[in-house]
């Protein structure tokens, strides 16, 4: 965790370890997102409609942490109305937890593509495509939740620039996709599937972006939101 | 993208430039347009020093808080501003506090003319034993403010208007002042503050005796007020600092360690101590 912003250290004790205790829940709600999507990416590599049903299913524990969370973040501002960095910390628990659960949906829907096309074989070689994507978007997913962990913004602001990264990989895959559909009419209804899941992928990426940012928020206290990623660099080295 | 620019080490923000020395305030203490301006003031009461070096800027038709822990030196400050600690013999002032460029501590300046410039608002509601009429009117009466009747009833009636009170008491002006609700006391006490036209007017607490209605009341008033006085109020509430000013100086152990517009200072403090302090941790 970044020095700056300590969470203990409160004369209230009860008021370090809600702190604490809510900043594990988000954590732990992180973990169970990271592996829904890894089982929604699992499922439509290996075409295994166990795991994406699995997926689908434990959406509902996804959308139960957020309500949890949420109740805990409005408590405490009844009852402790927080401030400075305190009040930053709950603020950004809030936002963080809806992009989380709005990852969880586009999770779901990765699983509910696979189970759509569970009968069809051509469609899950087509699949195999979103191998790339779906690594990287993995990969920027974990970063940004460890930036949330450790509160670090170099790692947050490193983990934003993955997003243009992600973006120029869907548009190439739009490309290709879309080349396949013109070529081949019949293969457009799979095809429909593995694009709807490139953006589902392609939305994890921004929600991933918006958790850094919201790490910005809390560490320094500065919105580096929809500023473009060259002023978010500069803002935060203000 | 610069692969360098991710590298650069993280800075405080720009308003923490000076951030790292508990010696110097930080924040934004000084004002192009200030309607009082201290520089280097330091008050000791006997070998005691209560502050040291302090200098802020009031701002014209604003709400200053000052908050800090019991014994920072707040009201000690609040105090200097109208010269209220004259009566303490022990206690010795330096350094330069202006009023409008004027020097408040210069020996053609009149600490009852000045204090009719600069009007105090104290914790406890403390209406004299006369009339709620008498209490509004004993200002304007010793300074010569009313002509005759008539002005000087216009005078109260404006006042206790302004104070937010006259609904409440216009059947009873004769009745005792001390009748009146705690609430109702100390907006008597703005009231009567008011009523000799002051520039500028300090409050020390002046809800911490009241219950949330009379207090949410009081702060409303504050806020209207500001549309024609400067205000300077010493408060515990951190929730109220927040409501009601527009910069938040933070005193601690006699210095002023911060100032800034207080949605900054309740949002993202640059200085350590201040951010402990607002946030209820150790010191």
């Amino acid at each position: 965790m970044n020095q700056d912003t300590p969470l203990g250290g409160h004369i209230s004790k009860r008021f370090d370890n809600e702190l604490e205790d809510i900043r594990h829940q988000v954590l732990a709600m992180g973990g169970l997102i990271e592996t829904q999507v890894a089982n929604g990416l699992r499922g439509l590599f290996e075409s295994d409609s166990d795991i994406a049903r699995r997926v689908v299913q434990d959406d509902d524990k996804v959308n139960r942490m957020e309500l949890d969370i949420d109740d805990q973040c409005l408590k405490i501002l009844a009852r402790r109305r927080p401030a400075a960095s305190d009040l930053r910390l709950v603020v950004a628990i809030i936002k963080t937890i809806n992009d989380l659960e709005r990852i969880g949906d586009q999770a779901e829907k990765l699983g509910r593509n696979q189970l759509e096309l569970v009968d069809d074989d051509a469609g899950s070689l087509h699949f195999m495509k979103l191998e790339h994507l779906g690594e990287l978007v993995s990969k920027m997913l974990n970063k940004a939740l460890d930036s949330f962990a450790r509160m670090d913004v170099d790692e947050a602001l490193k983990t934003i620039a993955l997003d243009e990264k992600i973006n120029a990989e869907f548009d190439g895959m739009m490309r290709q996709l879309i080349t396949h559909m013109m070529e081949d009419p019949r293969t457009i209804r799979n095809v429909l599937r593995v694009s709807w899941c490139a953006r589902a992928l392609e939305r994890i990426g921004d929600h991933s972006k918006n958790i850094c940012e919201h790490v910005v928020f809390l560490v320094q206290g500065k919105d580096v939101r929809h500023i473009g990623l060259k002023a978010q660099v500069e803002m935060a080295s203000e | 993208m610069d692969k360098n620019v991710l590298k650069k080490k993280n800075k405080p923000a720009s308003p923490c430039l000076s951030l790292g020395s508990f010696e110097a305030t930080i924040g934004e203490n000084m004002l192009n347009d200030a309607k009082i301006s201290t520089r280097d003031v330091n008050v000791s009461y006997g070998d005691k020093q209560a502050i040291y070096d302090a200098s802020l800027d009031i701002g014209r038709n604003q709400v200053i808080a000052l908050i800090g822990p019991s014994g920072c030196g707040k009201s000690t400050f609040l105090r200097c501003l109208n010269r209220m600690n004259d009566t303490i013999a022990i206690c010795k002032i330096s350094g330069k506090l202006l009023l409008d460029g004027e020097d408040i501590y210069a020996k053609k300046m009149d600490p009852v003319l000045l204090r009719a410039r600069v009007g105090m608002v104290f914790q406890k509601p403390n209406p004299f034993p006369k009339s709620i009429y008498d209490n509004v009117a004993y200002g304007p009466r010793i300074h010569g403010l009313a002509r005759n009747n008539a002005e000087l009833d216009e005078i109260v009636i404006t006042s206790l208007e302004k104070s937010g009170l006259f609904e409440e008491v216009k059947d009873r002006l004769n009745a005792p002042g001390t009748s009146l609700s705690g609430g109702q006391q100390q907006r008597l006490c703005i009231a009567r503050t008011i009523a000799v036209s002051p520039e500028v007017i300090l409050m020390d607490e002046p809800a911490s005796a009241l219950d949330p209605i009379a207090t949410a009341i009081i702060e409303e008033l504050i806020d209207e007020l500001r549309q024609n006085y400067t205000i300077v109020i010493v408060t515990h509430s951190m929730q109220q600092a927040a409501r009601v000013s527009q910069r938040t100086a933070y005193f601690h152990m006699g210095k002023i360690v911060e100032v800034g517009e207080t949605s900054r200072i309740f949002t993202n403090p640059c200085h350590k101590m201040t951010e402990n302090y607002i946030t209820g941790k150790f010191g």
